[in-house]
Formats: structure tokens, C-alpha cells, sequence
């Protein structure tokens, strides 16, 4: 059998803010341990409070999460950036928290943009007036660069990203994640735990070698009270452009996103089909949106930012009636 | 003793690591494929699956939850078949509820990746396949340190081939650069969709990227892998693909990669 002490150190972490950090018997053989038995670790970063300070011009934070890798996190909050931004009178940033595998500056059409250094801050990349983007990706020199960070060092970009970059009045900040649960993801929630996030945006795709990752990124959402605006299924089936069968490429055995919303209470928002011509606009820069507006998969988009855009509205009407 | 010092690897012939700076490009699909052609080859295969936070090789081998047991060289691993030709270790075995979520900073996950690369006693193996997270960063480096002791034979790259995940491919190839890990090669994956109705091919992701990148890196093309809904099947269900398909292009593809790859191995 496992060691009992092992199962106990994963499941059982007190917390480095709770009185047993530490002490307790899941910390033995922890590597922080000294660290959280210190105390050093239980006082609150003062960036918590200069990010709340900071981001309080931003009216809605909107995190786009998934357990699993490749199920279109990036090509999602690009196109709900697009869409967001497509009304002129709304401004819209998208920050990229991918450190290790930025996909954002060529998915906009950035790629080779370099960031500003501005008085006020670091100055995000524009697509248009009112689109604003930030990546680790504006900060490399080269494209074959590899940012070969641990832990720490992603935590300490990501807080400059949400403290440093002079984001300006914001309707909305996307905040684009890597896959899974840990480090960038615990250091987004906590940097942002003094202001107000509406939700996240939970995608997959429909099989369940995926959907069993996107279990554990709902159960980290629920641990950490981030409260989840709903669940994206892309990748959806394919209609071949020539006989307009449909193939399920990803073949949802389980019952794909649509079972697990039922299971566990959540809203599925809607499924976007594959489409080759999502992958090329990505490729090149473009939104998908404008280059293919009448597609399929472009109307399931927009009909999955009409939901988002709602659920935002409401939340904010249910802030400002609870204070 | 002069054996503990190697600990268990002492007695793994090849160690080949299965990179991506891209997440969901098949890396675990590739592993478990790779390692079902090279155990139909005669050859007796580990899998280290690495990827802590989304652990999805046991369901690709159909191996459930089974209890993970100790004898005095360390952990055993858990066995596909009776003649142990294919052993397994994960992460996903450790966890009591499926759905929980291991939500852990690196310096944890660093410590885990430490126990599991020197402490699983693997016996013989002619290739311990070791299945990463995607990134560049603390798993990654904690296996590479935990295996400068032993020699690793180097890395497979699995991109698919649209810009995007190339892009962040290339990153990879820098990581392994810097990290003195020789590129075995790189596979592209999800390439071509053929139409099940009327034979059309639609290129979902693009196509060729992958054999690009290798031009561009001079490194080596190990081949492409179609789009396959009978092999997303099959890796869904946890069935050998390799058995229930033989006559299809997925499985020429595979099984060429793979004799490639024991070539390359062999060769050194």
C-alpha cells in the first residue's frame, strides 16, 4: 500500500494562513514545511492590496480555466475578447498567465510586439483602441525562446502582469491560464482575492480523458470559491465540408460536457464545433468572427458571449443590491 | 551498495522522455501508443506518467484504480498483463476520488516527481517511456535532475500542426537544448482528418507543421499521425488500438515511429 503519510501530505495541506501551517502531520516530509512552521508564510503579500487598489477600475474579471491542455483555452479567450471588443464602447483587455507557452501574441497578431515601459507602468500590446493584450510572450526576444521557470518566479510575473501594467478603465479583463491546477492558477485567485472576479469560464472537450481533468480544475474552483460562470464544450463534432456528415472526432463516451454540467449543477454555455478555419485564423492572427461570421462555430460563439456577457451584468446588479 | 546509488533504473536499458511545450497535442495518447507497438515488438515497457495535475494514462491502459504496493526496492509498479511486459506508474493511483483536485505549488510537485523517478522498482525494462505535463518548468526539471544519474536517452517531441502549438514547440526544443537532452525526433500528431462518410481529407489543425519544425531544428521527423476517431476510441475506452486496427493508416504510422525510434535507440 502507499505510505499513509503520503496520502495524508496531498490531501490534507492545512493552508499556509491556518494556525497548524506547518505542524501538522500532513506537513511532515512537505518541503515547505520550515517555510509555513516559520510563519513567514502566513502574512499576506502586500501586492494582494496594491492589485485590489490597481484593478479597481476594471469592471468585470473573467478567468478562462480547463484541467486539460489543447482543449482551446487560448482560441476562447481570444474570440471572447474579439467579441467583447466588438461593441466600441466597451474596452477590453486579455492578459495571457501561459508562461511557459504563450499562445496569445499569435493568436491577436502580435507576434514580435515588444512591451512598453510607460510612467505608469508597463504598457499592454493594443489590437484596436479598445483591445488591450499582455503576454510573457511581448517580453522574449526570440521565438525559440523557453522561459524555464519554477514556481516562484511564475508567481512573482504574474503579479507584476495584474500590479504593473497600467491596464487603465477597464469593462472587462480576460485572463487567459495554462492547463492545470497549480501554481500560476493559486497565484491568479490569490493576487486577485481583493477584488471582485465574476467567474470562470471552464473548457473541454468532449471525451472523457478530458473531462476527467476538468473534474479536478471544477473541484479546485469550488476549494477556492471562485465561482464558475459556466462550461465550454469545444472541439464538438466536425461536419466534413464536403458531404456534411458529422464525425465525432472526439467521441463524447461519457456523455461529454452536457452529462457533466448535469452532474454537477453547472451551466454548459454551449458547444463549438471543430473547424478548420478556427485553427487557421489562430494561426494567422485574425478573429475568427469576422473572417467567418455566418459559420456554425461562429454563431455558437457569439450565442456562448451573449450568456457570459449576461451573467456579468447580473452579478454586478447582485454586488451593488448586497452593498 | 554500488547498485542503490542507480537505484531502480538500474536495469532499464533506454530512457525516453515524451516532451510538448503544448498541452492536449496527444503526448499521453503517443506514449501509450508507443509503448503498446513496442511491447507487440517483444520489448518489455515502462511508463513514468509524470503529469501530476492531470494524470491520464490509466485510463488510456484500461488499469482503473488499483492499489499501489511496496516491496523493500521501493514501490512496485502496477502491471497490464500477467507476463508483465507493460508496468505503469502514476499519479492517478494515488488519488482515493478521481475528481479531486491536486492543487500544489512546485517545490511539492518537485518532491513527488523526486520519490517517483528513483523509488518505483521497474526490474527489467528494455525502454521506460516517461510522460511529462506540458511546459517548461518545475516537473520538467525535477525529472531531469532526479535522472542525471542515469543515462536518458533523450526526448521525443509531440507537436500538432498549426503555428500555435508549434510556436510553443519550439520552446521545448530550447528547454531540451539547455537542459543537454538530445531530440530523438518530433511527431506530428492530429494531422489530417479523414472523412469516415466520403474519404475527404480536411486538414482540422493544419498540416506539415510538424515535419517543418523538424527542418527548421534540424532535427529528426519520426512521422505524422492522423486525426483518428477510432483511435480516440480506443484511448477513451482504454483498448489496444494497435490489436483491434491493424489494417488502418493510424496503425502504420504508429508502428513505423516506433521502429524508428528502437532503431535510434539501438543504434548508440
Amino acid at each position: 500500500m502507499w505510505d499513509h503519510d503520503l496520502v495524508t501530505w496531498i490531501y490534507d495541506c492545512p493552508g499556509t494562513q491556518s494556525e497548524q501551517a506547518g505542524k501538522s502531520a500532513s506537513c511532515q516530509g512537505c518541503p515547505n514545511q520550515k517555510l509555513c512552521a516559520s510563519g513567514a508564510a502566513s502574512a499576506p503579500d502586500p501586492a494582494i492590496a496594491e492589485i485590489g487598489a490597481k484593478l479597481s477600475t476594471v469592471q468585470h474579471k473573467i478567468l478562462v480555466l480547463s484541467g486539460k491542455g489543447g482543449v482551446g483555452k487560448s482560441t476562447f479567450s481570444a474570440h471572447l475578447a474579439h467579441a467583447l471588443a466588438s461593441d466600441s464602447t466597451k474596452e477590453v483587455a486579455l492578459l495571457d498567465v501561459d508562461i511557459c507557452g504563450p499562445s496569445i501574441p499569435r493568436i491577436m497578431g502580435l507576434e514580435g510586439e515588444q512591451v512598453h515601459q510607460s510612467g505608469s507602468g508597463w504598457s499592454p500590446v493594443y489590437v484596436d483602441d479598445n483591445l488591450a493584450v499582455m503576454s510573457i510572450g511581448f517580453l522574449l526576444s526570440s521565438p525559440d525562446d523557453a522561459v524555464i521557470w519554477r514556481g516562484p518566479k511564475k508567481n512573482g510575473m504574474i503579479k507584476q502582469f495584474l500590479r504593473d501594467v497600467d491596464w487603465g478603465e477597464l469593462d472587462f479583463l480576460i485572463v487567459d491560464t495554462p492547463p492545470g491546477t497549480s501554481d500560476e492558477h493559486l497565484s491568479v485567485v490569490q493576487y486577485l482575492s481583493s477584488t471582485h472576479v465574476d467567474g470562470a469560464v471552464i473548457i473541454t472537450t468532449p471525451q472523457e480523458v478530458s473531462l476527467q481533468d476538468v473534474r479536478k480544475e471544477i473541484r479546485f474552483c469550488r476549494k477556492v470559491k471562485l465561482p464558475i460562470i459556466g462550461v465550454v464544450e469545444n472541439m464538438s463534432g466536425f461536419v466534413c465540408p464536403k458531404c456534411k456528415n458529422t464525425s465525432q472526432i472526439f467521441p463524447p463516451t461519457s456523455g461529454g460536457a452536457e452529462q457533466m454540467c448535469a452532474d454537477l449543477n453547472l451551466p454548459l454555455l454551449g458547444k463549438v464545433p471543430l473547424d478548420p478555419r478556427i485553427a487557421r485564423s489562430c494561426d494567422e492572427g485574425r478573429s475568427f468572427l469576422a473572417e467567418v461570421p455566418d459559420s456554425p462555430a461562429a454563431q455558437a460563439y457569439q450565442r456562448i458571449v451573449q450568456s457570459i456577457r449576461d451573467f456579468c451584468s447580473n452579478s454586478m446588479m447582485e454586488e451593488r443590491s448586497t452593498t | 551498495m554500488e547498485q542503490n546509488s542507480d537505484g531502480s533504473l538500474s536495469q532499464v536499458q533506454h530512457v525516453v522522455l515524451v516532451l510538448s511545450g503544448k498541452g492536449g497535442v496527444g503526448k499521453s495518447t503517443i506514449t501509450t501508443e508507443l509503448a503498446l507497438a513496442l511491447r507487440h515488438a517483444g520489448k518489455k515497457v515502462g511508463i513514468l506518467d509524470v503529469d501530476l495535475c492531470g494524470p491520464s494514462i490509466p485510463r488510456m491502459l484500461s488499469m482503473g484504480r488499483p492499489d499501489v504496493h511496496q516491496c523493500d526496492s521501493g514501490w512496485v509498479p502496477v502491471y497490464t498483463d500477467a507476463q508483465k511486459s507493460l508496468a505503469l506508474m502514476s499519479i492517478g493511483f494515488l488519488l482515493e476520488d478521481p475528481d479531486e483536485a491536486v492543487v500544489w505549488r512546485g517545490p511539492k510537485k518537485t518532491a513527488l516527481i523526486g520519490q517517483f523517478v528513483s523509488d518505483v522498482a521497474w526490474g527489467e525494462l528494455d525502454v521506460l517511456l516517461v510522460d511529462t505535463p506540458p511546459g517548461t518548468s518545475d516537473e520538467h526539471l525535477a525529472v531531469l535532475e532526479n535522472l542525471k544519474k542515469h543515462r536518458v536517452d533523450g526526448a521525443i517531441l509531440v507537436t500538432t500542426p498549426q503555428a500555435v502549438s508549434t510556436g510553443d514547440v519550439r520552446r521545448e526544443i530550447t528547454f531540451c537544448k539547455k537542459t543537454g537532452v538530445r531530440i530523438l525526433g518530433i511527431i506530428e500528431n492530429m494531422s489530417g482528418f479523414v472523412c469516415p462518410h466520403c474519404s475527404e481529407c480536411s486538414n482540422i489543425f493544419s498540416k506539415g507543421g510538424g515535419e517543418e519544425l523538424a527542418k527548421l531544428t534540424g532535427s529528426v521527423f519520426l512521422g505524422s499521425v492522423p486525426l483518428d476517431p477510432l483511435l480516440s476510441a480506443s484511448i477513451e475506452e482504454g483498448k489496444d488500438f494497435l490489436q483491434s486496427f491493424p489494417d488502418s493508416a493510424t496503425f502504420s504510422a504508429i508502428s513505423s515511429i516506433s521502429q524508428t525510434l528502437l532503431n535510434s535507440l539501438q543504434s548508440d
